[in-house]
Protein backbone atom coordinates (compact mmCIF):
# COMPACT_ATOMS: atom_id res chain seq x y z
CA UNK A 1 0.00 0.00 0.00
CA UNK A 2 1.15 3.36 -0.88
CA UNK A 3 0.21 6.52 1.13
CA UNK A 4 0.74 10.28 0.82
CA UNK A 5 0.12 12.23 3.73
CA UNK A 6 -0.21 16.06 3.61
CA UNK A 7 2.50 16.18 1.01
CA UNK A 8 3.64 19.31 0.32
CA UNK A 9 6.23 20.86 -2.91
CA UNK A 10 6.82 23.78 -4.28
CA UNK A 11 9.29 24.82 -6.89
CA UNK A 12 9.96 28.45 -6.17
CA UNK A 13 6.85 30.78 -5.81
CA UNK A 14 4.82 27.97 -7.47
CA UNK A 15 2.96 25.85 -4.70
CA UNK A 16 2.55 22.30 -6.93
CA UNK A 17 1.49 19.77 -3.86
CA UNK A 18 -0.57 21.80 -1.40
CA UNK A 19 -1.39 19.15 0.71
CA UNK A 20 -2.09 16.28 -1.32
CA UNK A 21 -3.60 12.90 0.88
CA UNK A 22 -4.04 9.74 -1.24
CA UNK A 23 -3.93 6.03 -0.46
CA UNK A 24 -3.40 3.26 -3.20
CA UNK A 25 -4.07 -0.20 -1.64
CA UNK A 26 -1.86 -2.73 -2.70
CA UNK A 27 -2.95 -4.96 -5.88
CA UNK A 28 -5.05 -1.98 -7.25
CA UNK A 29 -4.42 -0.17 -10.17
CA UNK A 30 -5.13 3.72 -9.58
CA UNK A 31 -4.94 6.38 -12.13
CA UNK A 32 -4.56 10.20 -11.29
CA UNK A 33 -5.96 12.52 -13.78
CA UNK A 34 -5.65 16.21 -13.72
CA UNK A 35 -4.86 19.64 -15.81
CA UNK A 36 -1.45 20.13 -17.35
CA UNK A 37 1.14 21.51 -14.56
CA UNK A 38 -1.11 20.26 -11.61
CA UNK A 39 1.69 18.27 -10.17
CA UNK A 40 0.75 14.94 -11.69
CA UNK A 41 4.30 14.20 -12.39
CA UNK A 42 5.70 15.84 -9.47
CA UNK A 43 3.51 13.65 -7.03
CA UNK A 44 5.08 10.68 -8.70
CA UNK A 45 8.47 11.52 -8.19
CA UNK A 46 8.16 12.56 -4.46
CA UNK A 47 7.06 8.60 -4.13
CA UNK A 48 9.79 7.38 -5.94
CA UNK A 49 12.17 10.14 -3.89
CA UNK A 50 13.47 12.02 -7.39
CA UNK A 51 12.01 14.94 -6.21
CA UNK A 52 11.60 15.92 -2.05
CA UNK A 53 8.73 16.88 -0.65
CA UNK A 54 9.12 20.16 2.03
CA UNK A 55 6.51 18.61 4.32
CA UNK A 56 4.13 15.33 4.92
CA UNK A 57 5.12 11.91 4.74
CA UNK A 58 4.90 9.09 2.13
CA UNK A 59 4.70 5.78 3.43
CA UNK A 60 4.86 2.00 1.63
CA UNK A 61 3.66 -0.65 3.24
CA UNK A 62 3.91 1.72 6.52
CA UNK A 63 7.34 2.26 6.22
CA UNK A 64 8.78 5.66 5.39
CA UNK A 65 9.66 5.89 1.86
CA UNK A 66 13.13 8.26 2.79
CA UNK A 67 14.38 6.18 5.11
CA UNK A 68 15.83 3.23 4.95
CA UNK A 69 18.16 1.00 2.21
CA UNK A 70 17.19 2.81 -1.26
CA UNK A 71 18.62 0.29 -3.55
CA UNK A 72 15.98 -2.24 -2.15
CA UNK A 73 13.55 0.06 -2.61
CA UNK A 74 13.87 1.05 -5.81
CA UNK A 75 14.06 -2.54 -6.54
CA UNK A 76 10.27 -3.01 -6.41
CA UNK A 77 9.72 -0.30 -8.25
CA UNK A 78 9.31 -0.08 -12.18
CA UNK A 79 8.26 2.97 -14.05
CA UNK A 80 7.16 3.53 -17.94
CA UNK A 81 8.16 7.22 -18.43
CA UNK A 82 6.49 9.38 -20.46
CA UNK A 83 9.13 9.78 -23.56
CA UNK A 84 10.38 6.08 -22.73
CA UNK A 85 13.50 7.57 -21.13
CA UNK A 86 15.30 4.69 -22.82
CA UNK A 87 19.30 4.79 -22.99
CA UNK A 88 20.18 5.56 -26.45
CA UNK A 89 23.55 4.24 -26.31
CA UNK A 90 22.30 0.93 -25.69
CA UNK A 91 20.82 -1.77 -27.56
CA UNK A 92 16.95 -2.47 -26.74
CA UNK A 93 17.89 -5.51 -24.85
CA UNK A 94 20.48 -4.08 -22.60
CA UNK A 95 17.58 -1.16 -21.85
CA UNK A 96 15.18 -3.71 -20.72
CA UNK A 97 17.05 -6.10 -18.47
CA UNK A 98 19.49 -2.88 -17.02
CA UNK A 99 18.80 -3.92 -13.55
CA UNK A 100 19.66 -7.74 -14.72
CA UNK A 101 23.10 -6.84 -15.87
CA UNK A 102 24.07 -4.89 -12.61
CA UNK A 103 23.60 -4.55 -8.81
CA UNK A 104 21.56 -6.47 -6.13
CA UNK A 105 19.50 -8.53 -9.33
CA UNK A 106 22.46 -9.18 -11.29
CA UNK A 107 21.59 -12.40 -13.60
CA UNK A 108 24.33 -13.99 -16.22
CA UNK A 109 24.46 -11.86 -19.37
CA UNK A 110 22.70 -14.80 -21.49
CA UNK A 111 20.13 -15.16 -19.17
CA UNK A 112 19.43 -11.40 -18.65
CA UNK A 113 19.21 -11.27 -22.39
CA UNK A 114 16.84 -14.19 -22.78
CA UNK A 115 14.51 -12.35 -20.08
CA UNK A 116 14.54 -9.66 -21.91
CA UNK A 117 13.45 -11.06 -25.05
CA UNK A 118 11.22 -12.36 -22.71
CA UNK A 119 9.72 -9.14 -21.81
CA UNK A 120 9.79 -7.78 -25.31
CA UNK A 121 7.83 -10.53 -26.54
CA UNK A 122 5.49 -10.07 -23.56
CA UNK A 123 4.19 -6.46 -24.94
CA UNK A 124 4.04 -6.85 -28.54
CA UNK A 125 7.80 -6.99 -29.55
CA UNK A 126 9.91 -9.43 -31.54
CA UNK A 127 13.08 -10.91 -30.54
CA UNK A 128 14.79 -8.88 -34.06
CA UNK A 129 14.02 -5.39 -31.72
CA UNK A 130 16.36 -6.52 -29.25
CA UNK A 131 20.16 -5.88 -31.07
CA UNK A 132 18.30 -2.67 -32.36
CA UNK A 133 19.31 1.05 -31.01
CA UNK A 134 16.15 2.72 -28.97
CA UNK A 135 16.71 5.49 -31.66
CA UNK A 136 15.50 3.00 -34.70
CA UNK A 137 12.26 2.59 -33.28
CA UNK A 138 9.05 4.03 -33.81
CA UNK A 139 7.38 6.15 -30.66
CA UNK A 140 4.95 3.12 -30.22
CA UNK A 141 7.48 0.37 -30.05
CA UNK A 142 9.73 2.91 -27.70
CA UNK A 143 6.77 3.26 -25.05
CA UNK A 144 6.34 -1.17 -25.14
CA UNK A 145 10.00 -1.67 -24.97
CA UNK A 146 9.83 1.40 -22.02
CA UNK A 147 6.99 -0.82 -20.69
CA UNK A 148 8.98 -4.11 -21.03
CA UNK A 149 11.73 -2.37 -19.20
CA UNK A 150 9.48 -1.41 -15.82
CA UNK A 151 8.44 -4.83 -15.68
CA UNK A 152 11.72 -6.96 -16.32
CA UNK A 153 12.62 -7.43 -13.14
CA UNK A 154 8.60 -8.14 -11.86
CA UNK A 155 8.37 -5.17 -9.29
CA UNK A 156 5.52 -5.26 -7.10
CA UNK A 157 4.52 -1.48 -7.59
CA UNK A 158 4.46 -0.08 -11.48
CA UNK A 159 4.22 3.62 -12.33
CA UNK A 160 2.97 4.89 -15.49
CA UNK A 161 3.78 8.52 -16.67
CA UNK A 162 1.58 9.88 -19.62
CA UNK A 163 1.67 6.14 -21.41
CA UNK A 164 -0.03 6.92 -24.34
CA UNK A 165 0.45 10.90 -24.76
CA UNK A 166 2.01 10.66 -28.63
CA UNK A 167 -0.02 7.72 -30.05
CA UNK A 168 -1.75 7.19 -32.51
CA UNK A 169 -5.64 5.90 -30.96
CA UNK A 170 -5.01 2.00 -32.36
CA UNK A 171 -1.01 2.22 -30.71
CA UNK A 172 -2.89 3.77 -27.81
CA UNK A 173 -5.31 0.98 -26.67
CA UNK A 174 -2.44 -1.71 -27.43
CA UNK A 175 -0.51 0.54 -24.75
CA UNK A 176 -4.04 0.22 -22.45
CA UNK A 177 -4.84 -3.20 -22.92
CA UNK A 178 -1.07 -4.16 -22.32
CA UNK A 179 -0.41 -2.08 -18.83
CA UNK A 180 -4.02 -3.57 -17.80
CA UNK A 181 -3.23 -6.91 -18.43
CA UNK A 182 0.19 -6.63 -17.54
CA UNK A 183 -0.72 -5.49 -14.13
CA UNK A 184 -3.44 -8.33 -13.85
CA UNK A 185 -1.55 -10.84 -14.20
CA UNK A 186 1.31 -9.30 -11.77
CA UNK A 187 -0.47 -8.81 -9.17
CA UNK A 188 1.17 -5.34 -8.90
CA UNK A 189 -0.06 -2.09 -7.30
CA UNK A 190 0.18 0.38 -10.22
CA UNK A 191 0.06 4.22 -10.46
CA UNK A 192 -0.66 5.78 -14.13
CA UNK A 193 -0.71 9.31 -14.60
CA UNK A 194 -3.25 10.44 -18.09
CA UNK A 195 -4.92 13.19 -19.20
CA UNK A 196 -6.63 9.92 -21.86
CA UNK A 197 -9.70 9.26 -20.53
CA UNK A 198 -10.13 6.35 -22.56
CA UNK A 199 -6.99 5.16 -20.77
CA UNK A 200 -8.51 6.01 -17.48
CA UNK A 201 -11.69 3.81 -18.42
CA UNK A 202 -9.31 1.40 -19.77
CA UNK A 203 -6.65 0.75 -16.91
CA UNK A 204 -7.86 1.81 -13.59
CA UNK A 205 -9.49 0.76 -10.60
CA UNK A 206 -9.93 3.54 -8.59
CA UNK A 207 -9.28 6.96 -10.13
CA UNK A 208 -8.12 10.32 -8.13
CA UNK A 209 -8.31 13.95 -9.59
CA UNK A 210 -5.36 15.83 -8.78
CA UNK A 211 -6.46 19.97 -8.68
CA UNK A 212 -4.72 23.02 -6.98
CA UNK A 213 -2.32 20.64 -5.75
CA UNK A 214 -4.69 18.67 -3.35
CA UNK A 215 -6.82 15.54 -4.65
CA UNK A 216 -10.09 16.92 -5.67
CA UNK A 217 -12.39 13.87 -5.50
CA UNK A 218 -11.40 9.90 -5.52
CA UNK A 219 -13.46 6.73 -5.85
CA UNK A 220 -13.84 3.72 -7.97
CA UNK A 221 -13.77 4.44 -11.86
CA UNK A 222 -17.12 3.36 -11.94
CA UNK A 223 -18.66 6.19 -9.60
CA UNK A 224 -16.68 8.59 -12.17
CA UNK A 225 -19.51 9.74 -13.94
CA UNK A 226 -22.03 9.97 -11.34
CA UNK A 227 -19.64 11.67 -8.91
CA UNK A 228 -21.36 15.04 -8.76
CA UNK A 229 -18.22 16.82 -8.35
CA UNK A 230 -17.92 19.58 -10.65
CA UNK A 231 -14.47 19.58 -11.10
CA UNK A 232 -14.26 16.03 -12.30
CA UNK A 233 -17.19 16.27 -14.45
CA UNK A 234 -15.54 19.64 -16.55
CA UNK A 235 -12.75 17.19 -16.92
CA UNK A 236 -13.64 13.91 -17.98
CA UNK A 237 -15.88 15.93 -20.30
CA UNK A 238 -13.80 18.06 -21.27
CA UNK A 239 -15.53 21.55 -21.40
CA UNK A 240 -14.13 25.12 -21.26
CA UNK A 241 -16.55 26.26 -18.96
CA UNK A 242 -16.36 25.16 -15.39
CA UNK A 243 -14.57 25.70 -11.90
CA UNK A 244 -11.47 24.68 -13.74
CA UNK A 245 -9.84 27.99 -15.44
CA UNK A 246 -9.15 26.96 -18.84
CA UNK A 247 -6.36 29.65 -18.82
CA UNK A 248 -3.60 28.59 -16.66
CA UNK B 1 20.51 54.97 -6.79
CA UNK B 2 21.39 54.57 -3.17
CA UNK B 3 25.18 54.75 -1.87
CA UNK B 4 24.71 51.09 -0.82
CA UNK B 5 23.65 49.52 -4.55
CA UNK B 6 27.11 49.68 -5.96
CA UNK B 7 28.68 47.62 -2.79
CA UNK B 8 25.53 45.49 -2.56
CA UNK B 9 25.44 44.24 -6.13
CA UNK B 10 28.97 43.45 -5.49
CA UNK B 11 28.34 41.75 -2.66
CA UNK B 12 25.57 39.76 -3.99
CA UNK B 13 27.56 38.65 -6.97
CA UNK B 14 30.59 37.58 -5.01
CA UNK B 15 28.20 35.78 -2.26
CA UNK B 16 26.76 33.92 -5.65
CA UNK B 17 30.25 33.21 -7.20
CA UNK B 18 31.55 31.76 -4.20
CA UNK B 19 28.25 29.26 -3.57
CA UNK B 20 28.84 28.12 -7.42
CA UNK B 21 32.24 27.77 -6.30
CA UNK B 22 31.31 26.02 -3.73
CA UNK B 23 28.61 23.84 -5.57
CA UNK B 24 31.18 22.52 -7.97
CA UNK B 25 34.15 21.63 -5.62
CA UNK B 26 31.37 19.36 -3.62
CA UNK B 27 30.11 17.77 -7.05
CA UNK B 28 34.11 17.23 -7.69
CA UNK B 29 34.45 15.31 -4.02
CA UNK B 30 31.57 13.79 -4.82
CA UNK B 31 32.60 12.62 -7.90
CA UNK B 32 35.95 11.41 -7.32
CA UNK B 33 34.64 9.43 -3.68
CA UNK B 34 32.02 7.57 -6.26
CA UNK B 35 35.41 6.47 -8.26
CA UNK B 36 36.98 5.20 -5.17
CA UNK B 37 33.65 3.49 -4.07
CA UNK B 38 32.39 0.16 -5.45
CA UNK B 39 29.95 -0.67 -7.65
CA UNK B 40 32.04 -0.09 -10.97
CA UNK B 41 31.22 -0.05 -14.61
CA UNK B 42 34.14 -1.16 -16.54
CA UNK B 43 31.69 -1.10 -19.45
CA UNK B 44 31.44 2.95 -18.82
CA UNK B 45 35.19 3.31 -17.74
CA UNK B 46 36.22 1.36 -20.80
CA UNK B 47 34.21 3.96 -23.52
CA UNK B 48 34.95 6.80 -21.54
CA UNK B 49 38.71 5.78 -21.76
CA UNK B 50 38.26 5.25 -25.72
CA UNK B 51 36.01 8.61 -26.32
CA UNK B 52 37.95 11.04 -23.69
CA UNK B 53 41.81 9.57 -24.98
CA UNK B 54 42.05 7.59 -28.10
CA UNK B 55 39.66 9.60 -29.97
CA UNK B 56 40.89 12.54 -28.94
CA UNK B 57 44.48 11.73 -30.77
CA UNK B 58 44.11 13.47 -34.13
CA UNK B 59 42.71 16.92 -32.75
CA UNK B 60 45.69 17.03 -29.55
CA UNK B 61 48.32 15.35 -32.63
CA UNK B 62 47.82 18.29 -34.75
CA UNK B 63 47.50 20.84 -32.42
CA UNK B 64 50.50 19.71 -31.11
CA UNK B 65 52.13 19.24 -34.28
CA UNK B 66 51.44 22.63 -35.79
CA UNK B 67 52.17 24.50 -33.19
CA UNK B 68 56.08 22.98 -32.48
CA UNK B 69 56.58 24.43 -35.61
CA UNK B 70 55.67 27.26 -35.78
CA UNK B 71 57.50 27.45 -32.38
CA UNK B 72 60.88 26.82 -34.13
CA UNK B 73 60.01 29.25 -36.91
CA UNK B 74 59.19 32.41 -33.94
CA UNK B 75 62.10 31.25 -31.58
CA UNK B 76 64.61 31.16 -35.01
CA UNK B 77 63.41 34.77 -36.01
CA UNK B 78 63.19 36.36 -32.81
CA UNK B 79 66.52 34.75 -31.89
CA UNK B 80 68.05 36.11 -34.92
CA UNK B 81 67.59 39.61 -33.57
CA UNK B 82 70.59 38.87 -30.89
CA UNK B 83 72.26 35.61 -32.81
CA UNK B 84 70.99 33.13 -30.72
CA UNK B 85 69.30 30.60 -33.89
CA UNK B 86 71.12 28.36 -31.82
CA UNK B 87 68.44 28.20 -29.19
CA UNK B 88 65.39 26.82 -30.57
CA UNK B 89 65.90 23.32 -29.79
CA UNK B 90 65.76 24.22 -26.44
CA UNK B 91 63.28 27.00 -26.51
CA UNK B 92 61.08 24.16 -28.10
CA UNK B 93 61.16 21.91 -25.60
CA UNK B 94 61.21 23.70 -22.92
CA UNK B 95 58.17 25.74 -24.26
CA UNK B 96 55.96 22.20 -25.52
CA UNK B 97 56.53 20.14 -22.18
CA UNK B 98 56.29 23.37 -19.59
CA UNK B 99 53.68 25.36 -21.32
CA UNK B 100 52.00 24.76 -24.46
CA UNK B 101 51.62 21.18 -24.60
CA UNK B 102 49.57 20.89 -21.58
CA UNK B 103 47.36 24.12 -21.68
CA UNK B 104 46.51 23.79 -25.61
CA UNK B 105 45.78 19.78 -24.36
CA UNK B 106 44.00 21.05 -22.14
CA UNK B 107 41.83 23.68 -24.18
CA UNK B 108 41.62 21.05 -27.17
CA UNK B 109 39.68 18.29 -24.11
CA UNK B 110 37.65 21.19 -23.07
CA UNK B 111 36.13 21.99 -26.64
CA UNK B 112 36.26 18.77 -27.87
CA UNK B 113 35.37 16.59 -24.79
CA UNK B 114 33.76 19.09 -22.06
CA UNK B 115 31.49 20.06 -24.40
CA UNK B 116 30.28 16.53 -25.39
CA UNK B 117 30.17 15.43 -21.87
CA UNK B 118 28.18 18.24 -21.20
CA UNK B 119 25.60 17.82 -24.08
CA UNK B 120 25.17 13.94 -23.74
CA UNK B 121 24.46 14.35 -19.41
CA UNK B 122 22.19 17.18 -20.02
CA UNK B 123 20.09 15.75 -23.18
CA UNK B 124 19.67 12.57 -20.81
CA UNK B 125 17.92 14.86 -18.24
CA UNK B 126 16.19 16.09 -20.65
CA UNK B 127 14.55 12.83 -21.51
CA UNK B 128 14.43 11.86 -18.10
CA UNK B 129 17.25 9.28 -18.79
CA UNK B 130 19.37 10.45 -15.41
CA UNK B 131 15.36 10.04 -13.04
CA UNK B 132 15.51 6.71 -14.85
CA UNK B 133 18.70 5.43 -14.13
CA UNK B 134 17.71 6.28 -10.54
CA UNK B 135 14.73 4.18 -10.63
CA UNK B 136 16.65 1.50 -11.81
CA UNK B 137 18.85 1.30 -9.21
CA UNK B 138 21.35 2.90 -10.30
CA UNK B 139 23.69 5.86 -9.07
CA UNK B 140 24.13 8.51 -12.03
CA UNK B 141 27.46 9.94 -10.36
CA UNK B 142 28.24 6.26 -10.31
CA UNK B 143 27.47 5.82 -14.11
CA UNK B 144 28.08 8.67 -15.56
CA UNK B 145 30.26 11.02 -13.50
CA UNK B 146 32.49 8.66 -12.01
CA UNK B 147 34.23 7.38 -15.04
CA UNK B 148 34.54 9.96 -17.47
CA UNK B 149 36.08 11.99 -14.45
CA UNK B 150 38.17 8.59 -13.78
CA UNK B 151 38.83 8.39 -17.80
CA UNK B 152 39.74 12.34 -17.63
CA UNK B 153 42.53 11.81 -15.15
CA UNK B 154 43.96 8.41 -16.51
CA UNK B 155 44.12 9.78 -20.19
CA UNK B 156 44.86 13.34 -20.36
CA UNK B 157 48.16 13.35 -18.73
CA UNK B 158 48.82 10.67 -21.73
CA UNK B 159 47.88 13.36 -23.87
CA UNK B 160 49.92 15.66 -22.67
CA UNK B 161 52.81 13.15 -22.91
CA UNK B 162 52.18 12.32 -26.24
CA UNK B 163 51.77 16.44 -27.41
CA UNK B 164 54.61 17.34 -25.80
CA UNK B 165 56.60 14.65 -28.25
CA UNK B 166 54.32 15.66 -31.08
CA UNK B 167 55.34 19.38 -31.04
CA UNK B 168 58.95 18.64 -30.47
CA UNK B 169 58.87 16.55 -33.66
CA UNK B 170 57.21 19.25 -35.40
CA UNK B 171 59.80 21.73 -33.85
CA UNK B 172 62.50 19.61 -35.30
CA UNK B 173 60.83 19.00 -38.61
CA UNK B 174 60.84 22.63 -39.32
CA UNK B 175 64.64 23.02 -37.73
CA UNK B 176 66.01 20.29 -39.58
CA UNK B 177 63.95 20.48 -42.75
CA UNK B 178 63.71 24.39 -43.14
CA UNK B 179 66.16 26.17 -40.75
CA UNK B 180 69.20 23.93 -41.29
CA UNK B 181 69.33 21.96 -37.96
CA UNK B 182 71.67 19.40 -37.56
CA UNK B 183 69.06 16.44 -36.53
CA UNK B 184 71.25 14.77 -34.10
CA UNK B 185 72.37 17.39 -32.29
CA UNK B 186 68.89 18.79 -32.44
CA UNK B 187 68.00 15.75 -30.40
CA UNK B 188 70.90 15.79 -28.36
CA UNK B 189 70.30 19.62 -27.33
CA UNK B 190 66.48 18.65 -26.64
CA UNK B 191 67.11 15.55 -24.88
CA UNK B 192 70.05 17.08 -22.43
CA UNK B 193 68.19 20.45 -21.63
CA UNK B 194 64.85 19.11 -20.12
CA UNK B 195 64.49 18.21 -16.77
CA UNK B 196 62.53 15.57 -14.95
CA UNK B 197 60.50 18.59 -12.92
CA UNK B 198 59.74 19.93 -16.61
CA UNK B 199 57.88 16.67 -17.50
CA UNK B 200 56.58 15.95 -14.05
CA UNK B 201 54.78 19.71 -14.56
CA UNK B 202 53.73 18.27 -17.64
CA UNK B 203 51.84 15.41 -16.56
CA UNK B 204 50.28 17.06 -13.23
CA UNK B 205 48.73 20.16 -15.33
CA UNK B 206 47.70 17.10 -17.49
CA UNK B 207 45.81 15.47 -14.97
CA UNK B 208 44.43 19.12 -13.31
CA UNK B 209 43.48 19.75 -16.23
CA UNK B 210 41.71 16.71 -17.44
CA UNK B 211 39.86 16.94 -13.92
CA UNK B 212 38.79 20.10 -14.50
CA UNK B 213 37.42 19.43 -17.96
CA UNK B 214 35.62 16.43 -16.73
CA UNK B 215 34.00 17.63 -13.79
CA UNK B 216 32.89 20.70 -15.60
CA UNK B 217 31.04 19.23 -18.65
CA UNK B 218 29.47 16.88 -16.08
CA UNK B 219 28.43 19.28 -13.51
CA UNK B 220 26.62 21.55 -16.33
CA UNK B 221 25.01 18.54 -17.78
CA UNK B 222 23.61 17.05 -14.48
CA UNK B 223 22.42 20.73 -13.88
CA UNK B 224 21.37 21.90 -17.29
CA UNK B 225 17.81 23.53 -17.30
CA UNK B 226 15.03 22.46 -19.63
CA UNK B 227 15.18 21.82 -23.23
CA UNK B 228 17.38 22.58 -26.05
CA UNK B 229 17.87 25.89 -24.78
CA UNK B 230 19.23 24.05 -21.26
CA UNK B 231 21.17 21.68 -23.23
CA UNK B 232 22.91 25.01 -25.30
CA UNK B 233 23.38 26.73 -22.16
CA UNK B 234 24.87 23.58 -20.01
CA UNK B 235 27.49 22.86 -23.68
CA UNK B 236 28.40 26.94 -23.76
CA UNK B 237 28.34 27.24 -20.15
CA UNK B 238 30.69 24.08 -19.17
CA UNK B 239 33.13 24.85 -22.23
CA UNK B 240 33.87 28.58 -20.90
CA UNK B 241 34.33 27.23 -17.35
CA UNK B 242 36.79 24.61 -18.32
CA UNK B 243 38.63 27.01 -20.29
CA UNK B 244 39.24 29.74 -17.74
CA UNK B 245 39.59 27.52 -14.97
CA UNK B 246 42.10 25.34 -17.57
CA UNK B 247 44.13 28.66 -17.62
CA UNK B 248 44.38 29.71 -14.21
CA UNK B 249 44.95 26.62 -13.26
CA UNK B 250 48.24 26.69 -15.44
CA UNK B 251 48.87 29.87 -13.72
CA UNK B 252 48.70 28.36 -10.31
CA UNK B 253 50.44 25.58 -11.21
CA UNK B 254 53.40 27.01 -13.04
CA UNK B 255 53.65 29.34 -9.98
CA UNK B 256 53.82 26.02 -7.92
CA UNK B 257 56.54 24.29 -9.91
CA UNK B 258 58.66 26.82 -11.12
CA UNK B 259 58.20 29.73 -9.03
CA UNK B 260 61.86 28.80 -6.58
Amino acid sequence: MIEMQDVHKAFGDNRVLQGMTLTIPKGTSLVIIGGSGTGKSVALKCILGLIQPESGRILVDGKDASKGDRDAFLARFGMLFQGGALFDSLPVWQNVAFRLLRGSLKRPQEEARQIAIEKLRRVGLKADVADRLPAELSGGMQKRVGLARAIAAEPEIIFFDEPTTGLDPIMAGVINDLIREIVTEMGATAMTITHDMTSVRAIADDVAMLHDGVIQWTGPVAQMDASGDPYLDQFIHGRAEGPIEAVR
Amino acid sequence: MSVLAIPGWIGRRTLAALAVFGRVALFALGAVSHILRPPYYPREIGLALLNIGWLSLPVVGLTAIFTGGALALQIYAGGARFNAEAVVPQIVAIGMVRELGPVLVGLMIAARVTSSIAAEIATMKVTEQIDALVTLSTHPMKYLVGPRVLAALITVPLLVGVGDVIGIAGGYAVSVQNLGFNAAAYLTNTVNFLELRDIVSSLVKGAAFGMIASVMGCYYGMNSGRGAQGVGRATKGSVEAAAVLILAANFVLTGVFFSV
